[in-house]
C-alpha cells in the first residue's frame, strides 16, 4: 500500500469537496502522517477543525510533496486526545501546542505541552537550569529597540547559551476568528493585517484561496501584476533585512545604503497601490490597481538602478573581511535541524534545502515564469544574509522582464462567492517563507473555519536551536538574520 | 591663570565636539547629514535638567557611580599636559592618572551590579574582562615612554618629539595607545556605542538605569575620557610649537583624533565579543616589544 493512499491529493490554490478527505481512526490517522513524512513529504498544517473550542474535534493534516508538487489531505475521527505525534515527528510540536491550547484535544507524551499565544510569560513553565556558574537572563516582552514584543529566556554560562526558551503571544489578535466570523468584506483587510511586513503574501493567499473556493480564476494581467507586486514586497524587506543586519554589527555606510534602496522599494509600491506596503492592492479576482505606461517606465529605470546600486552596495558589505568573520559561523542551523522542524523560507534555504513555494507549487505567473531558487549550504547568518542578497537580485531580474512583458488584458474579474462544503489550501511564498492559508465552506458558503499558518510559525524554534552552544551577545545578530514575526506567529 | 581657564574650557566642551566629530564623519562616510555637531552638548544640558528615577532595589553605591567618576575623570584632566603644562605634576602622575581610571570604572562596575539586573551584570563582567586585559597594556606602553623619558610624569613622558628620536619604541607605544582608546571608550571594533541591542552592550548596558543629571554625568565623563586618551596621544604625534600655538594645536590634533576615529569606526564591523580579548593582547604584545626596544 502507498504511503499517500490513505490521503485526497490536491495541487496548491485547488479546492475540493470537504467529503472527499478521509477520514480515518487516530491511530490510522498518525501512522500514515509518520509514513509520509518518512517519506520526504513536510507537515504544511495540523489542525482541529473544531469550531466551539471544546473537544471531541478532528484533526486534519495538510502535508507537502514539495517534489511532486501536491498536497496530500487526511482527517481524523474524532477524539479528546490521541498519542501525541511530536515524540516521533518534530515539525508537529508547535501545531500540538495550538491545537490543544485552542480545542483541548490532548496530545498524550508530548514532552512541552504549554500554551502558544494565551499565556502571560510569568504563568507558564519554563525551561530552567540550577547551578553556582550558570545564570538566567530574561529579555522582553519589553525591548529597548521598537521592535514587537517577545519573551526570551536564556540560561546561561557565563557568555555560553545553554538554552533559549522563546514564549509569544502578546500580539495574539484573533485574526483567524475574525477572518472566520467576517464579515466577509472586511476579510481581506484582516488578512492584509495578519503580519505587516508581509501585506502582499497574506492578502494573495487569501484571494488565492477565495477564488479557488468560488472556481474561478485571474486574469494573466492579474496574475502578472500580483507578482510583481510581491516581488517588490520580497525586495523591500529582504534589503531592508541586510541593513538591519549591518546595523547590528555596527558597520553603518551599509546600513544607510540598504535602508536607502529599501525606500525605493517601498516608495515603488506606493506607485503602484497608493501604500507603502501594498495594502489593497490584492483582491479576489485579480488586483485593484493597473500599471499605466508611465509608471512602467518610472518602474522599469528604479529596476535599473537598483541592480547596479545592489551590487555595489552588496560587494562593499559582503567584501569587507571584518563583516563575513563577524557573520560567518554565527547562528548555525543544520541542514538536520532544518527537515527536522520543517523550516521554510530563507532559513531553509541557507541550510541547503531546495525548498521555495514558487519551484515547487508554482503558482500565478509563477507557472510560467520560473525565478531561480538560491540554496547556501552553511546555514549560518552569513548564509541567510547572502541568500536574501542573491535573491534580492533574482527578484530584481524578474521583475524588470515581468514589468516589461506585461501581458494584455483585464487587471480585474469578478469573483464569485464560495461554494458550499469546499476546503481549499493556498501556499504563497513570502518573503519570509510558505504562507498557508486553509479554509473550509459550510453549507451556506460561510466559513466553517479559517487557518492561517505563517512562515514564522514554522521558523522560531529555530532560532532557539540556533543559540544552542552560541554565545549571548550574539543573540540580537542571530533574531535579525531570521528576522521572524511576532504577528505572524500569534495572529 | 590662563591654564586654570584653558583647562576648564577643555574639560567642558571638548568632550561634546569630539563626539560631535565622530558622529559627523561616520555620517558623512554613510552620506548622511547627521546631527548638529554640538548634539551630545545639548543632550547634556537636556539631561541635566530632568529629574533622575531610582530603583527601589538600588543603594547609595548606584548613586555615587556618576558623581566619583566623573570627579575621577575631571581629576586625571588635571595631571594630563592640555595645550601647556598641566594643571598638577609630579614625578609619579602617570600611575594615579590609570588608577583614577581604574577608580572611575570600579564605581561605575559597582553601580551597576547594584541594580541586580542580569543585563547590567552581564555587562559588568564584560567591562571588567576586558579592561583587565587593556589596563596591562597602558600600563606596558607608558613604562616604555617613561624609560624614554627618564621620568613616571606625564608631562614629561608625553612631551612633543619627532624626526629619527621617534624610536620604534614610541611607535609601537602609539599604536598600542589607540587601541586602549578604542577600548576604554566603547568605540567600534571592541563595542558599539549606538547599539540598543543590550546582549551586545559592554559599557551602555552598565548604565542603563542612570537617567537625568546621573546619565549626563556619565555621558560627560565618559567623553571626557576620550578626550583625555586623545591628547595624550596628539601630544606624541604632533611637535609643541606650531603657528596654531599649544592650546590651538591641542584643538587640531583633538579634531583630527575625532575623524580618524570615525573613519575607524565607518570602515570596520565590530568584533565579536570573543574576538576582543585577542586585540587587547595584540595590544599588550605592542606595548611589550615596545618596551624590549626601549630598554635595549
Amino acid at each position: 500500500m502507498s504511503p499517500t493512499s490513505r490521503f485526497a491529493s490536491i495541487r496548491n490554490g485547488e479546492a475540493l469537496d470537504f467529503s472527499k478527505i478521509p477520514v480515518v481512526p487516530i491511530e490510522d490517522f498518525r501512522s500514515a502522517i509518520l509514513k509520509l513524512a518518512a517519506a520526504n513529504h513536510r507537515l504544511c498544517a495540523l489542525l482541529c477543525d473544531g469550531k466551539d473550542g471544546r473537544p471531541p474535534g478532528s484533526l486534519l493534516a495538510v502535508l507537502a510533496d514539495d517534489i511532486g508538487g501536491k498536497l496530500f489531505l487526511a482527517a481524523s475521527q474524532p477524539v479528546t486526545s490521541y498519542p501525541s505525534l511530536t515524540p516521533d515527528l518534530a515539525q508537529a510540536h508547535l501545531f500540538e501546542r495550538e491545537i490543544y491550547e485552542g480545542s483541548g484535544i490532548r496530545p498524550d507524551g508530548h514532552p512541552w505541552l504549554k500554551p502558544v499565544r494565551r499565556a502571560l510569560a510569568d504563568k507558564v513553565a519554563f525551561f530552567s537550569e540550577q547551578g553556582d556558574e550558570v545564570h538566567e537572563v530574561a529579555v522582553g516582552p519589553i525591548h529597548a529597540g521598537i521592535i514587537e514584543p517577545g519573551h526570551f529566556r536564556f540560561q546561561c554560562h557565563g557568555e555560553m547559551v545553554h538554552h533559549l526558551e522563546i514564549q509569544l503571544g502578546y500580539q495574539h489578535r484573533g485574526a483567524e476568528r475574525l477572518l472566520r466570523e467576517g464579515p466577509p468584506h472586511r476579510s481581506l483587510a484582516v488578512a492584509e493585517s495578519i503580519c505587516g511586513d508581509t501585506a502582499v503574501a497574506h492578502a494573495w493567499a487569501h484571494c488565492a484561496m477565495r477564488e479557488a473556493l468560488a472556481g474561478v480564476s485571474p486574469t494573466l494581467r492579474a496574475e502578472a501584476l500580483r507578482a510583481i507586486v510581491l516581488e517588490v514586497e520580497r525586495l523591500a524587506n529582504h534589503i531592508g533585512d541586510l541593513g538591519a543586519i549591518s546595523n547590528d554589527i555596527g558597520f553603518l555606510p551599509a546600513t544607510a545604503y540598504f535602508g536607502r534602496m529599501r525606500g525605493d522599494f517601498l516608495n515603488m509600491l506606493m506607485t503602484i497601490s497608493g501604500n507603502r506596503y501594498g495594502k489593497g492592492m490584492l483582491r479576489p479576482g485579480g488586483v485593484a490597481f493597473d500599471l499605466t505606461a508611465g509608471m512602467r517606465t518610472e518602474i522599469l529605470e528604479t529596476i535599473n538602478r537598483s541592480i547596479r546600486h545592489l551590487r555595489e552596495v552588496g560587494g562593499m558589505f559582503f567584501g569587507e573581511p571584518s563583516v563575513i568573520s563577524r557573520l560567518e559561523d554565527t547562528g548555525t542551523v543544520s541542514r538536520k535541524i532544518c527537515d527536522d522542524l520543517g523550516l521554510v523560507g530563507v532559513c531553509a534555504r541557507a541550510t541547503g534545502a531546495d525548498r521555495d513555494v514558487r519551484q515547487d507549487h508554482p503558482y500565478g505567473l509563477y507557472r510560467f515564469r520560473h525565478i531561480p531558487v538560491v540554496r547556501l549550504d552553511s546555514g549560518d547568518v552569513f548564509a541567510r544574509a547572502m541568500v536574501r542578497f542573491l535573491e534580492a537580485q533574482r527578484s530584481l531580474e524578474f521583475l524588470g522582464d515581468a514589468v516589461d512583458h506585461l501581458p494584455e488584458g483585464s487587471a480585474t474579474s469578478p469573483c464569485a462567492a464560495p461554494a458550499a462544503n469546499r476546503l481549499a489550501v493556498a501556499l504563497v511564498e513570502g518573503w519570509r517563507g510558505e504562507v498557508c492559508h486553509i479554509a473550509k465552506t459550510g453549507r451556506d458558503g460561510s466559513y466553517d473555519w479559517y487557518k492561517v499558518i505563517d512562515p514564522s510559525f514554522h521558523n522560531w524554534m529555530a532560532l532557539a536551536l540556533a543559540l544552542r552552544g552560541g554565545e549571548i551577545s550574539d543573540f540580537p545578530l542571530c533574531n535579525k538574520s531570521f528576522n521572524l514575526s511576532y504577528a505572524g506567529h500569534d495572529l | 591663570m590662563t591654564r586654570v581657564s584653558s583647562y576648564l574650557l577643555l574639560v567642558v566642551f571638548a568632550p561634546p565636539l569630539m563626539l560631535g566629530i565622530i558622529t559627523k564623519t561616520k555620517a558623512a562616510v554613510a552620506g548622511r547629514k547627521g546631527p548638529p555637531v554640538l548634539q551630545p552638548l545639548y543632550d547634556t544640558i537636556k539631561l541635566l535638567g530632568k529629574g533622575a528615577v531610582y530603583s527601589t532595589t538600588t543603594t547609595w553605591m548606584f548613586r555615587l557611580g556618576p558623581v566619583i567618576s566623573l570627579s575621577a575623570a575631571l581629576a586625571a584632566a588635571a595631571l594630563v599636559p592640555l595645550g601647556g603644562a598641566p594643571l598638577v605634576a609630579f614625578n609619579g602622575d602617570a600611575i594615579l592618572f590609570a588608577y583614577l581610571f581604574a577608580l572611575g570604572r570600579f564605581v561605575t562596575v559597582t553601580a551597576a551590579l547594584d541594580t541586580g539586573s542580569s543585563f547590567e551584570g552581564m555587562g559588568a563582567s564584560r567591562e571588567v574582562a576586558f579592561s583587565s586585559l587593556a589596563e596591562p597594556a597602558l600600563i606596558l606602553a607608558f613604562s616604555s615612554l617613561a624609560h624614554r623619558a627618564g621620568a613616571l610624569s606625564l608631562a614629561a613622558m608625553f612631551a612633543p618629539h619627532g624626526g629619527p628620536s621617534a624610536a620604534a619604541s614610541t611607535i609601537l607605544a602609539l599604536g598600542s595607545l589607540f587601541i586602549v582608546l578604542l577600548a576604554e571608550n566603547s568605540r567600534i571594533p571592541v563595542d558599539d556605542p549606538n547599539t540598543h541591542l543590550e546582549l551586545t552592550m559592554i559599557h551602555e548596558v552598565m548604565v542603563l538605569d542612570h537617567g537625568g543629571p546621573d546619565l549626563a554625568f556619565i555621558l560627560h565623563g565618559a567623553g571626557l575620557k576620550l578626550v583625555l586618551m586623545a591628547s595624550l596621544l596628539v601630544r606624541l604625534i604632533l611637535p609643541d610649537k606650531t603657528f596654531l600655538g599649544p592650546l590651538g594645536t591641542l584643538a587640531f590634533g583633538l579634531a583630527a583624533a575625532a575623524v580618524v576615529i570615525g573613519l575607524v569606526e565607518s570602515s570596520m564591523a565590530r568584533l565579536r565579543l570573543v574576538r576582543v580579548p585577542q586585540l587587547l593582547v595584540a595590544a599588550i604584545c605592542a606595548s611589550v616589544f615596545g618596551l624590549i626596544l626601549a630598554l635595549r
